[in-house]
Order: structure tokens, then C-alpha cells, then sequence
């Protein structure tokens, strides 16, 4: 009932020419009218296409990110290892990673029994298949095997296998036959092996601590006391710096003194750790003699409560976010290039930003409007259109090679032939960056200008202000926000860019940060980790791409929660400009 | 062209003022590109007093007041020829300091224009551009500009807001304020009350003979009815040209072109 009365409110509207034309076909037995328009008029088929494309996008969008999501946030998940008897009596254990069907070769099915033989036959020829994470790759020699669900014998999941990460090697699974402390051979302890192994981790760290730090400082010192003499030499001649030279030799000599007690000092750390190990035996009774201190994390994969897992979950991802990475990227953690990915950024947004508002400025306010403004408003725009890796190109030439080269010749001559600036590095990077995203500045700048209203200009000028007083104080305030817009898609766009990045500063593996406690704090001359290279490099570029897999989901859902971030940063700071002013026209 | 207009030299039944004209605007022609907008115009302003300039849409009134302190100079393609004089001054003639003839000629446009800023920053503005920054002459400023422009009592507790907050009639009244603050000789208006309601409309009005005698006021309008509130004077323009000009009274009540009287009885326009 109340569907009819839905049904009939648009036509009781026209009610009385209803009537009229239902009377019109009785008396005359004419046409009827009828009150609906035709579709193509009411556009209806245009409204659904614009409809289930925005659908489509959205839906393509939500799926990739719920790909990157749900695969980023279980990679750390501890999952159980499994022991799987094969039919042939070889025995494995691992971790199951993922299944699927293929289809099975003609040698393979020869070899079956004619049972298994008939029901992949009826499969059409396929079977089911689950890769396994073996891990124990300095014994195995690889890290993952598939094994086929006809060869598999008998699966368990035994309480006392262990899952082992490695500070070198990778993962190890298999069982504890024993444990070596203080030189003294004993049978596995589970307390004593904890504690042991946390003491030995803290160790690890402080020989790291002291190698970093303190090592890493007399380092420094000695390259800059001999660059110090290089320079000397070239500057007055062999003999006249021969006094500046012999006391930096003598400088020199100190610190390596330094460097003889601390290097004594990790030595003796050393000797310690190689009295503390652990007898790691895979499923097949092999062993491994391994020191404590390179076992970053351990648990018995198969006998974790809920609580246990949750806080290997998130110690996991403490050392992603808080770690530097190991095994050739595919294990540890990505500070580095967190790092890098945020400070080259930033650096680009601080070239960028003056460079793009000074140029809309010129081009909006003070150039005279005509055929040439138009010809460079064009140019920039088609820059936005080159691809990246032009200007990767164009940033290695002219920013490392040429400018660099020329930094380095002019003031850094006595570390050549090794370049300083004239190679890859975060300045050059970000240089060419902020060229890539300069027209997305500009264009947003312009366009903020532009909405400035004319009335605005002429009430400031009207005030006796030059047209410098009206642009600083009245015009660019006003278009502030739409300049941040800008800045922010710019920013988006900067920070996601790979490929420009391999030409011009990002490495595999930096260990040196570009900001550290050396005199002069930032160095802008050194190689940088990124995220966006980092997941290519572990994706496509390590020895063990199926390792890498679950990094790379992780790396990418971190890289985009990075860009998330310092875009709502950049939006609310824009909001609090807007909000300042805007309250209202009328 | 079957229309005949007849340009005699205007005749003079103007109310002088005892301080003689303010501004002399002698055989100015402008145009806009190839298009004439103003031709042959003559007026003499009288200081201390209100001029209206009224006319239909397009009769180059706003032009004329917008050459007044050479805000035109921001559009393209434009040329004048002829003299306005300010004080004996040529404005248009060699080497004259644009800003400091800005700085003597406060404006009011049509629409309110405040700036995004406070609204004490807002009246500031003209001061502060001309490099003051004592806060005490700023504060000592911004409240005598309040006063004059009737924006005091409203705005005094609010300083520090916004000026895009306050309303229409308010805003305008800023803009008011803001074109005094620096202590101009003259006020030029462009339909000032274009934009705001009846209610807001009586107050600027007010605020214009307040004003009167202190400043010497030009104001545009299309509403007649103001003009013969406000002006002392009237110039009636059409087509570019400046068909007649005199006392008020006499312009709305006895004029002597028809085309005058046409519009001031509402026949055309």
C-alpha cells in the first residue's frame, strides 16, 4: 500500500492533466499522454556511468590499500612451525607461507601410486601445493620449499621446535640440543637460556654502541686530521706544512692509542661472547654451534599463549620502526630509511617551497600578462609531464657532477680524487626533487593568487600601500592556504618518488645517517636510505625475493602511513591558517 | 544617432566652498583600449563639502572617481589625457609619488573590502605601511578611526578579531574607518551603500555628514535619493560625459538639461 502511494505522489502532482488526459482518450480515443520524460533527457544512463566510475576508482583504491593493510599487519604475526613427513621419509619443518594449486608434471604423476595418480586426474590434472619457510639457509641453502599435499605423509606441530632470528644467516627452526655458558657445556635450561641470551644481546649492543660512538669518533678525527694534512700540503707546499704535519701525526697517533683501548675493549667483549652459545639442531638432526649474541629473538613457535604472541607482534614491530636492517634488508628494520625518506623531504619542501611561491609571484603580479607569460605558464605545466627519471638524469649531471664537482674542487681539493658533493646525496637529491615537483608549486601558487580578490588589492593600494606592502601583507596571506595545498601535493608527490632517487643519492644499505653528533651535525653530502627504494631493493634486487615478500608489504604500508602523516600535518597546519582568517564573507 | 545632446560649458550654480575647490578635473578624456570613456570632463570639487556623481550604469562615474587617486593605473591599455589638479598639482603629471597621492585620498568601494586581518590591524594598516609602529599612536589611531566611522561602541571589545566576522554594514563602516585613519584630505566613495541593507544604508549616510566639512567628500551612487540626502553638490553624468553640475537642490529640482530632469524623475536610468 504505501509503495502505490510512493508510486503515485509524482503523479498526483500533475493530478488534474491526468484527468484531463485520461478523459481526452475516452472521449476522442486519442493518444494518451504520458507524464514521464524520455531518458535520454533525464540523463539517468549518465548519472550511473559517473556513479560506477567513482565506484570503480574508489573500490580499486580500497583494494589495493586493504591488499597493503592486511598483508602489512599480519607479516609479524608469529605463526606456528610445522613438522610434515613426507611419503619418501625426508622430514622438514617450517613455517606454512601460502598454497595454491599447479599442475602437475607427466614425470611426477609416472611416479605416484595409481590412488594419488586418479584423484589428480580428476582434479584436471592439478594438485595442492603449501610453501614453506625451512629457514636453516647455511644449512640448507635456501630458505623456502614447496611441498605437494600427495607427498605429505603426516603433519605435527611439535611444542619443542623453536623459531630462531638471526643477527646473520636469517631464520634458524629447529630444536635446542644444548647450551655452552661460560664455556661450561649444559643441557638446556629455559630461564638460563633467556637470561643468557638477554645478556649476551646487551653485550652485542654495547659492542655495537662502542664501534658506533666512540670508534666511529676517533674515525671521524683521524680522516679529518689527515684531510687537515692533505690540505696543509696543498695549500703552502711539502715543506712549509711540514711542522702542521708532523703535529697532526702526533694527533693522529693519540687517537689511535684511543683507538687501541677501545678496540681492546670490544675484543674482550668478544672473547666473552664466544663463551656463551647454543647448539641449534633442524628437524633432520644437523647442528649449528651458535653464539647467544646473535640470536636477536627466539620462541618456541608452537607453545605461545595469546599475550606471548601479542608482545612478539609488537617487539617485532619496535624493531622495524626503532632498527637498522640486516640480512641484505630482508630482516630488522627500517630507521635508517625512515629517516632518510623524512629528512629528504623536508629538504625538499624547503627548496621547493620559496623557490615555486617567488616564481608564481613574479609570474602572477609583476610579469605583464601576454603571449610569453602564457608560453612559460604552458612549459611549466608540461614539466609536471616529464617522466622522473629525466630528471634523475638531469640531477646526477648537473647538481653531483657538475655543481658538486665544482664544490669539491673549490673547497674540499684534499679529499679527491674521493668525491665529497660531487656524488649522489641527500642535498642533490632533494635539489632534483624539488625541480620535479616546482611545477605543482607553482601552478597551485598561481592559482591561490589568482582567487585573491581584486578588491582586496585595491583596498590595501587604495590605503597608500606600495604593490610589495599589498602583495606581502594582504595578497600572500590570503593565498596562503591555497599555497599549502600546493605544497602538500607536492610533498605527496616528492616523498613517494623513487626513481630519480637511484640516480641521485638513495643506497641499499647507509650505514651513516645524514645528521649525527660530528661537526657540522648535517651532512648533506651522504647517502641516504629511502622506503620507496627500499621496497624495490627488497622486492626485486635481494638474493631471496620470497623472504623480502612480507617487507615489502610492511615497508609499503609504513611509507604510506609516513606520507599520511606529514600530509595531515601539513593539512592542519593549513586549517589553522584558514580558521585564523575565514569567518566568514558577509 | 538622432540624439542631440548639447555640451555648452555647464553652468556654474555650484555651492563654493569659502576654501575654494579641492580637486579640478580639466578637459580629462580617458580610454579603455581603443573605446573612449570619458570625454572632455570638467569639475571643480569644493573642499569640505559632498559631491555626488550620479548617472545610469556605465555613464563612466566610477571611472572618473577611480582617475581621482589613480587607481586606474592598475588596468591595461588605458589612456588619459588631461589634467586633475589637486591643490594645483598635476596627479597625472611627471614624476608624481603615486603612494603619497594615495596616502591624501582615503577610498571606499562598493563592496566592503577589509583586509584578513584583525580589525585593529585592519585600521592600522595605512599607518603601518607608511613604517609607524608605535603601539600608542596605532591604539590612539584606531580609535579615533572607530569613533569617526561610528564603529567604536561595537567594535571596541573585539578589536582583535577577525574583521571578515562583522557584518556587512559593519564591515563597511571599517572600510570607513580604515580610509580616515590616516587623516586624507579627501574621501572618495563608490556606491558605498550598494551592497548593504536599508538600516545599514541610514548609518553610513550619517556617518557622511558627520563626516562633511572635516573631509571633502566624492561619492558615487545610483540611488538619487542619497545623492539629494547626502551632496551639497551634483554632477549628473550620461555616456561619458558631464551633462550638468550644481548645487544639489537645484540639480534634483530645477535642472536645466532635460536629460537631467529625465533621469532625476526617474524616466530613464
Amino acid at each position: 500500500m504505501t509503495t502505490s502511494t510512493d508510486h503515485d505522489l509524482p503523479a498526483s502532482g500533475a493530478a488534474g492533466l491526468a484527468g484531463v488526459a485520461a478523459r481526452e482518450s475516452v472521449a476522442g480515443g486519442r493518444r494518451v499522454r504520458r507524464f514521464t520524460a524520455d531518458i535520454s533527457a533525464v540523463g539517468e544512463p549518465g548519472l550511473w556511468a559517473l556513479g560506477g566510475a567513482l565506484a570503480l576508482g574508489i573500490i580499486l583504491i580500497a583494494g589495493f590499500l586493504a591488499v597493503v593493510a592486511w598483508n602489512g599487519v599480519t607479516t609479524f604475526w608469529p605463526k606456528p612451525i610445522e613438522r610434515v613427513e613426507l611419503r619418501d621419509g625426508d622430514v622438514l619443518a617450517g613455517v606454512a607461507r601460502r598454497a595454491g594449486a599447479y599442475r602437475v608434471g607427466e614425470d611426477v604423476l609416472a611416479r605416484l601410486d595409481d590412488g594419488q595418480r586418479a584423484e589428480i586426474e580428476d582434479n584436471l590434472g592439478f594438485a595442492e601445493r603449501t610453501l614453506y619457510q625451512t629457514a636453516n639457509f647455511d644449512l640448507y641453502g635456501d630458505d623456502f620449499r614447496w611441498v605437494s599435499d600427495f607427498e605429505v605423509a603426516a603433519v605435527s606441530e611439535p611444542a619443542d621446535f623453536y623459531y630462531f632470528e638471526r643477527q646473520t644467516w636469517g631464520v634458524f627452526i629447529g630444536r635446542i640440543a644444548g647450551m655452552t655458558i661460560d664455556g661450561e657445556a649444559r643441557p638446556y635450561d629455559a630461564a638460563v637460556m633467556a637470561r643468557e641470551q638477554a645478556a649476551a644481546r646487551d653485550r652485542f649492543n654495547e659492542i655495537r654502541r662502542l664501534e658506533r660512538r666512540d670508534i666511529g669518533r676517533i674515525n671521524h678525527l683521524i680522516e679529518r686530521e689527515r684531510l687537515a694534512q692533505r690540505r696543509a700540503v696543498l695549500r703552502q707546499g711539502e715543506e712549509a706544512a711540514a711542522p702542521t704535519v708532523a703535529a697532526s701525526q702526533a694527533r693522529i697517533a693519540e687517537l689511535q692509542a684511543e683507538f687501541q683501548v677501545y678496540q681492546a675493549r670490544v675484543n674482550e667483549i668478544r672473547e666473552r661472547d664466544r663463551r656463551y652459545r647454543v647448539l641449534l639442531e633442524e628437524v633432520g638432526g644437523r647442528t649449528v654451534d651458535a653464539e647467544m649474541s646473535q640470536i636477536v629473538r627466539y620462541f618456541a613457535a608452537n607453545e605461545l599463549s595469546l599475550p606471548q604472541k601479542i608482545g612478539i607482534y609488537f617487539s617485532r614491530w619496535w624493531e622495524f620502526v626503532s632498527a637498522e636492517p640486516r640480512e641484505a634488508n630482508t630482516q630488522g628494520g627500517v630507521l635508517p630509511a625512515i629517516f632518510g625518506t623524512v629528512a629528504m623531504t623536508l629538504l625538499m619542501v624547503v627548496f621547493v617551497a620559496p623557490f615555486g611561491v617567488i616564481t608564481a609571484l613574479y609570474l602572477r603580479e609583476y610579469a605583464k600578462q601576454g603571449r610569453l607569460t602564457s608560453i612559460v605558464r604552458i612549459s611549466v605545466n608540461n614539466l609536471a609531464g616529464v617522466p622522473s627519471i629525466v630528471y634523475g638524469v638531469f640531477g646526477l649531471g648537473f647538481f653531483a657532477y657538475t655543481m658538486g664537482g665544482t664544490i669539491d674542487q673549490l673547497f674540499y681539493p684534499e679529499a679527491l680524487p674521493n668525491p665529497t658533493f660531487g656524488k649522489g646525496g641527500i642535498l642533490w637529491a632533494s635539489l632534483t626533487l624539488a625541480l620535479l615537483t616546482v611545477p605543482v608549486v607553482i601552478v597551485a601558487s598561481e592559482e591561490a593568487l589568482s582567487a585573491v580578490p581584486r578588491s582586496m588589492r585595491e583596498g590595501s593600494l587604495a590605503c597608500g600601500a606600495s604593490k610589495w606592502q599589498t602583495i606581502r601583507y594582504v595578497v600572500l596571506p590570503k593565498a596562503l592556504p591555497g599555497i599549502m595545498t600546493g605544497m602538500i601535493l607536492a610533498m605527496a608527490r616528492g616523498a613517494g618518488e623513487v626513481a630519480p632517487l637511484m640516480l641521485v643519492g638513495v643506497v641499499k644499505l647507509a650505514p651513516a645517517l645524514p645528521i649525527d653528533g660530528f661537526f657540522p651535525f648535517i651532512h648533506l653530502d651522504r647517502s641516504f636510505m629511502h622506503l620507496g627504494f627500499h621496497i624495490f631493493d627488497v622486492g626485486f634486487q635481494s638474493r631471496n625475493s620470497e623472504a623480502g615478500k612480507p617487507m615489502v608489504f610492511v615497508t609499503t604500508l609504513l611509507l604510506l602511513a609516513l606520507i599520511v602523516a606529514m600530509n595531515a600535518t601539513a593539512i592542519i597546519i593549513r586549517n589553522r591558517l584558514k580558521r585564523r582568517y575565514a569567518t566568514g564573507q558577509f | 544617432m538622432t540624439t542631440t545632446l548639447d555640451f555648452e560649458p555647464t553652468d556654474y550654480h555650484v555651492t563654493l566652498s569659502p576654501e575654494g575647490p579641492a580637486l579640478e578635473i580639466k578637459d580629462f578624456n580617458l580610454w579603455y583600449g581603443a573605446k573612449q570613456a570619458l570625454f572632455d570632463n570638467n569639475l571643480e570639487i569644493q573642499k569640505g563639502m559632498v559631491t555626488a556623481l550620479i548617472g545610469p550604469s556605465g555613464c563612466g562615474k566610477s571611472t572618473l572617481l577611480r582617475c581621482l587617486n589613480r587607481m586606474n593605473d592598475l588596468v591595461d591599455e588605458l589612456r588619459i589625457d588631461g589634467r586633475i589638479l589637486v591643490d594645483g598639482f598635476d596627479i597625472y603629471g611627471p614624476g608624481v609619488d603615486v603612494i603619497a597621492l594615495r596616502k591624501r585620498m582615503g577610498m571606499v568601494f562598493q563592496k566592503p573590502n577589509p583586509f584578513a586581518m584583525s580589525i585593529y590591524d585592519n585600521i592600522s594598516y595605512p599607518l603601518r605601511v607608511d613604517g609607524v609602529t608605535r603601539k600608542s599612536i596605532l591604539d590612539e589611531t584606531v580609535e579615533r578611526a572607530l569613533r569617526s566611522a561610528a564603529l567604536w561602541e561595537e567594535a571596541k571589545d573585539r578589536l582583535n578579531e577577525s574583521a571578515l566576522g562583522l557584518s556587512g554594514g559593519q564591515q563597511q563602516r571599517l572600510c570607513i574607518a580604515r580610509a580616515v585613519a590616516s587623516d586624507p584630505e579627501v574621501l572618495l566613495m563608490d556606491e558605498p551603500c550598494s551592497a548593504l541593507d536599508p538600516i545599514a544604508t541610514a548609518k553610513i549616510e550619517a556617518l557622511i555628514n558627520d563626516l562633511k566639512g572635516q573631509y571633502t567628500i566624492v561619492i558615487v551612487t545610483h540611488s538619487m535619493s542619497q545623492a539629494a540626502r547626502v551632496s551639497d553638490n551634483t554632477a549628473f553624468m550620461y555616456l561619458g560625459r558631464i551633462i550638468e553640475y550644481g548645487d544639489t537642490e537645484t540639480i534634483f529640482t530645477r535642472p536645466r538639461k532635460s536629460r537631467t530632469n529625465d533621469y532625476v524623475t526617474g524616466r530613464f536610468g
